[in-house]
């Protein structure tokens, strides 16, 4: 399954109008994770905080209210290495039960942390793991190349960042520019051009906006724990769902683009293979 | 189970398995009519957080030990040892774990090693130490307690070892998953485990020069998770090791889901 194993997909959006405010679309990370905390299911959530003073530099870091979570709410496109706050987590905050908000390469590494727990009694913590839909990831001097080289508006005077219909947005003084994403191709990190997984195909829930109309999440519940948590936050009136196939552009384009992933990630690795590169050893 | 595990390995141990167990026919019997594996533990130059880790295992503990293996040898956990009290012979073993590095310089460390090869079907480098050297890489002797002892080598620059599970120590829960592995006989489980049984030297710069050099590294972070020192560091998205702090015990490497991903495993475990 292109995919991945899921019980039910479906199109959401935050109902809460402070998530909604600074959210990237749906607002449905934000709604889970409140939820979450609120309702005793984790004691706190790991998340791609924002750094002081540097508004699109991710810093991982540990959530603990409502405001923790709407201060980290929105995506920037460069790398937020989360797992390294789940340890932060787990020994300074002494958190044992942990939500925690990854992307598909991430949600791998956090299952074989579980599958083969070589670091003590880190892994075991998570007992509910938010995969975010991820094509590529950027180094952050990619970022300032899109938006002060290429759109010519330097990053800190911009908004909001975005993929979406093919382009690149930068939202600066309510003003949008775009680029072309054959512009940002090649800006990647080299790792993601072998990555295979598209949706956080072990995630206990995935999100992400493609699938859904602007301002909606598509939403792929897969573990128990995960349609748990999301059926819960339904019925409290937090989220309110759509079903997907009355939705445009609905699965078949997430189906489409997540094919394009292992197309191109099984293309690349075949290269490097006939090159003599190391590639990762699948089990 | 052990027959199983034997199964995998190469034909040419069958063999002198088969010499030894003619030569030694009594202990052999007495083997079979416990129907327990027979483990022996073996504590060399290591810090015996192994040891501690193997019993922070409360929960299956007491099961494991009354019921599912004979602890036959050992020094910490019964009090058999060669060069001690009450075991004046090693005994025979399906499996043998060893803690810590071998120092070169120590006759009783150098004459047990070597007679731990001999009796055990298995053997274990249990712990960074008994795998990579780990921390007493570092060792240059010159202490009191015997200024002579200097050189600590891995065990598989001695003698062949069948399996290897990193870490420093080993974490409590690695340990669990790969004794009910053993019971279950769930070689698939354990196969990473046998892969590196050999592997005798590592490093927090195995990150660059197999992952980012390679250009694999995504900046998930899972190393610096792994790591007991904290000396990974990720900027950037990517890792920096601090080589002033590494030990060298090799657990930032295994756990790199780009280094392998044990694919099967997460699908059982997740039913997805």
């Amino acid at each position: 399954m292109v995919l991945g194993t899921y019980k039910e997909a479906v199109s959401a959006r935050a109902t809460d109008k402070d998530i909604l405010k600074v959210s990237q679309d749906g607002g449905i990370v934000s709604a889970l994770l409140i939820h979450a905390i609120e309702e005793g299911i984790v004691e706190g959530a790991v998340v791609a905080g924002k750094k002081d003073g540097e508004k699109w530099r991710p810093e991982p870091g540990v959530a603990m209210t409502k405001e923790d979570i709407l201060g980290a709410a929105g995506t920037r496109y460069t790398m937020s290495p989360n797992l390294t706050a789940l340890k932060e987590a787990v020994r300074q905050n002494g958190l044992e039960k942990v939500g925690i908000v990854l992307t598909p390469c991430q949600t791998l590494a956090l299952r074989k942390l579980q599958a083969y727990p070589f670091a003590r009694f880190v892994a075991d913590k998570v007992n509910l793991a938010i995969g975010i839909f991820c094509m590529e990831n950027f180094p952050i001097a990619a970022l300032d190349t899109f938006s002060q080289a290429k759109l010519e508006t330097p990053k800190d005077d911009v908004d909001k960042m975005d993929i979406g219909k093919g382009k690149f947005w930068i939202t600066s003084e309510g003003e949008e520019k775009g680029l072309g994403l054959k512009f940002t191709h090649g800006y990647e990190q080299a790792a993601c051009n072998i990555c295979s997984d598209y949706v956080a195909e072990f995630s206990d829930i995935s999100t992400g906006s493609v699938g859904s109309p602007d301002g909606w999440s598509t939403i792929l519940k897969r573990t128990d724990a995960g349609k748990t948590i999301f059926d819960s936050a339904v019925e409290a009136g937090l989220i309110e769902t759509k079903p997907m196939d009355e939705v445009k552009p609905g699965l078949p384009l997430l189906e489409k683009l997540a094919q394009g992933k292992k197309d191109k990630a099984a293309k690349e690795l075949e290269k490097r293979e006939k090159l003599g590169l190391k590639v990762p050893l699948v089990l | 189970m052990f027959d199983k595990l034997k199964k995998v390995f190469s034909g040419s141990e069958e063999p002198k398995e088969q010499v030894k167990k003619e030569t030694q026919a009594a202990p052999a019997a007495e083997a079979k009519a416990s129907a327990k594996p027979r483990i022996g533990y073996i504590h060399l130059s290591g810090c015996t957080g192994d040891a501690m880790s193997l019993t922070e295992n409360y929960d299956i503990l007491d099961v494991v030990l009354t019921d599912l293996v004979d602890i036959v040898y050992g020094q910490t956990l019964v009090d058999k040892w060669i060069h001690g009290t009450y075991a004046e012979e090693m005994p025979e073993m399906d499996l043998c774990l060893i803690e810590g590095s071998v120092c070169l310089q120590d006759e009783h460390s150098m004459h047990e090693i070597q007679l731990a090869r001999e009796k055990s079907k298995l053997i274990c480098a249990f712990g960074s130490c008994a795998m990579t050297g780990c921390f007493t890489t570092y060792a240059r002797g010159g202490q009191q307690g015997n200024p002579k002892h200097e050189s600590f080598v891995p065990l598989s620059d001695l003698v062949k070892v069948d399996l290897a599970l990193p870490g420093c120590p080993v974490a409590p829960e690695m340990i669990a998953k790969a004794v009910v592995a053993l019971c279950e006989g769930d070689m698939d489980y354990l196969a990473p485990a046998m892969a590196i049984a050999d592997v005798n030297e590592a490093c927090g710069c195995d990150l660059l020069k197999y992952n980012m050099r390679m250009g694999k590294c995504s900046g998930c972070g899972a190393c610096s998770v792994a790591c007991p020192t904290r000396s990974i560091n990720m900027i950037e998205g990517r890792p920096i090791s601090n080589t002033d702090r590494c030990v060298k015990c090799g657990s930032c490497y295994m756990t790199c889901p780009r280094h392998w991903l044990p694919l099967s495993q997460i699908k059982k475990e997740t039913g997805l």
